[in-house]
């Protein structure tokens, strides 16, 4: 039998928090693209297109993530894709990052208040400039704090790609918790993982949303 | 595309999918209840208590928030036997999610204590109450209620969150779907049915929660008004 020593342990977790990581960032970056797209559908001007965003983020919202994977995993195939697990797992997790972040800007974008529109609209601006030169950049300011704070969520809801047989970080802790039998060793140090990834983030959030707030007080 | 789908499979398969509701519904009730109940304890501590107790709850709240559910069903499931901890399935998920839930409302109800204003506390003071006795018949109930709507997503989220211990073979909504796909070979349908599930599920739960904040509620605001 083979003998794991912590260090060997600890060198392959590392190794494969690449892969959460590398997930973590496509997830985010898609998903904010596809969000972008969400929110203008949303706060635009078109009723269909509204309704439809909104059935959207509903749908995603209030759905386990895990289901929304084993419906890529599988419903991709439907459409004779091939589909490999690291397809699903990133294809799903845009489509579930792309619902909360479109629902977290559009409430950045209505907290921008009336009397801005109504004095860019006084200025004679067009819908596209309102927006372009008025609204859009102070709703920037205030979705940084909570766009970072959801860049947790993203982290963590990555776990959810080892069940679906996407070897990151969580799936190559099982695979050493069932080889090594030292499960508490290897879960602890896979929370560890995550916890380094995601502290740094989740304390920034706090960290812009306090400025954010002593910002607001002048 | 030439898949035709088949939902012949709900003929046989349908109590799978009640027993795995039932299991959801009774997760989630002892999961929101003790949740909740270990996430005012631990909003009082950060609040009020011992500052070393305050300083222990604010470690376990940025732990809990910090990592994946599953990980922390998998360290209560698979870690702690380790150490000598033993405990069944559905007990290690039953814990996992009062230890997820009970870290995220305590930050809930925390914002929710700290928008008191400061004459409540005075005003308990003056009326000879104990801090004990201002928190549980001044500060707390107003606190709830203002955060209540919160709370209520919160308890949705790990609702939905808790689909992931059929990981660990506890017999939910998601071990259902699991199952029948692995007899009839049809995946997308069987995760299809358990989704639509979920979503009627969530719907219902967030109705019910603010509903029943309503109502506990209710006697409070007419006396307020």
């Amino acid at each position: 039998m083979t003998q794991f020593t912590l260090s060997a342990i600890v060198m392959a977790l590392i190794h494969a928090t690449g892969w959460t990581v590398v997930l973590s960032l496509v997830s985010f970056a898609g998903g904010g693209l596809l969000g972008l797209v969400l929110l203008f559908a949303r706060i635009g001007k078109s009723r269909w297109l509204q309704i439809l965003v909104k059935g959207y983020t509903e749908l995603f919202q209030g759905t386990p993530l895990l289901m929304q994977l084993f419906l890529a995993f599988f419903g991709l195939g439907l459409f004779g894709i091939d589909v490999a697990p690291w397809v699903a797992a990133t294809v799903a997790l845009i489509l579930w990052t792309a619902a909360f972040l479109a629902e977290i800007w559009r409430g950045c974008v209505t907290a921008i208040p009336k009397g801005q529109w109504e004095a860019s609209a006084s200025l004679g601006m067009t819908y596209f400039e309102q927006m372009r030169h008025v609204v859009l950049p102070q709703a920037l300011k205030i979705s940084i704090p909570p766009t970072v704070g959801f860049s947790v969520q993203v982290v963590k809801g990555t776990a959810l790609t080892s069940i679906i047989g996407f070897v990151e970080v969580t799936k190559a802790g099982t695979i050493l918790a069932n080889a090594t039998f030292q499960p508490f060793t290897v879960y602890g140090l896979v929370a560890l993982i995550y916890f380094c990834l995601c502290f740094p983030l989740s304390y920034s959030a706090k960290v812009l949303e306090r400025k954010m707030n002593v910002a607001h007080r002048h | 595309m030439s898949y035709h789908f088949n939902f012949d499979w709900v003929a046989t398969y349908w109590p799978v999918f009640l027993s795995g509701i039932w299991m959801t519904i009774q997760l989630i009730l002892v999961g929101g209840i003790c949740g909740i109940a270990l996430g005012i304890f631990c909003a009082w501590a950060r609040t009020q208590g011992p500052r070393w107790l305050g300083w222990i709850v604010a470690i376990y709240v940025e732990l809990i928030r910090n990592t994946p559910f599953l990980i922390q069903l998998f360290f209560i499931f698979f870690g702690l036997p380790a150490i000598g901890v033993h405990m069944n399935e559905v007990a290690a998920a039953m814990l996992a999610m009062v230890i997820n839930l009970g870290a995220y409302s305590a930050e809930i109800i925390r914002a929710g204590i700290e928008a008191t204003p400061k004459g409540q506390f005075e005003a308990g003071a003056s009326l000879a109450m104990s801090p004990i006795q201002t928190f549980r018949h001044v500060v707390l109930v107003p606190a709830l209620q203002k955060i209540w709507p919160a709370l209520a997503s919160q308890v949705v989220i790990v609702m939905l969150g808790s689909s992931v211990v059929s990981q660990i073979a506890v017999q939910d909504l998601t071990y259902a779907a699991n199952f029948t796909q692995s007899r009839t070979f049809r995946a997308f349908e069987a995760y299809f049915a358990s989704t639509l599930i979920y979503l009627g599920l969530a719907i219902v739960l967030r109705f019910a929660l603010l509903r029943f904040g309503d109502m506990i509620f209710a006697t409070r605001r007419r006396a307020t008004r």
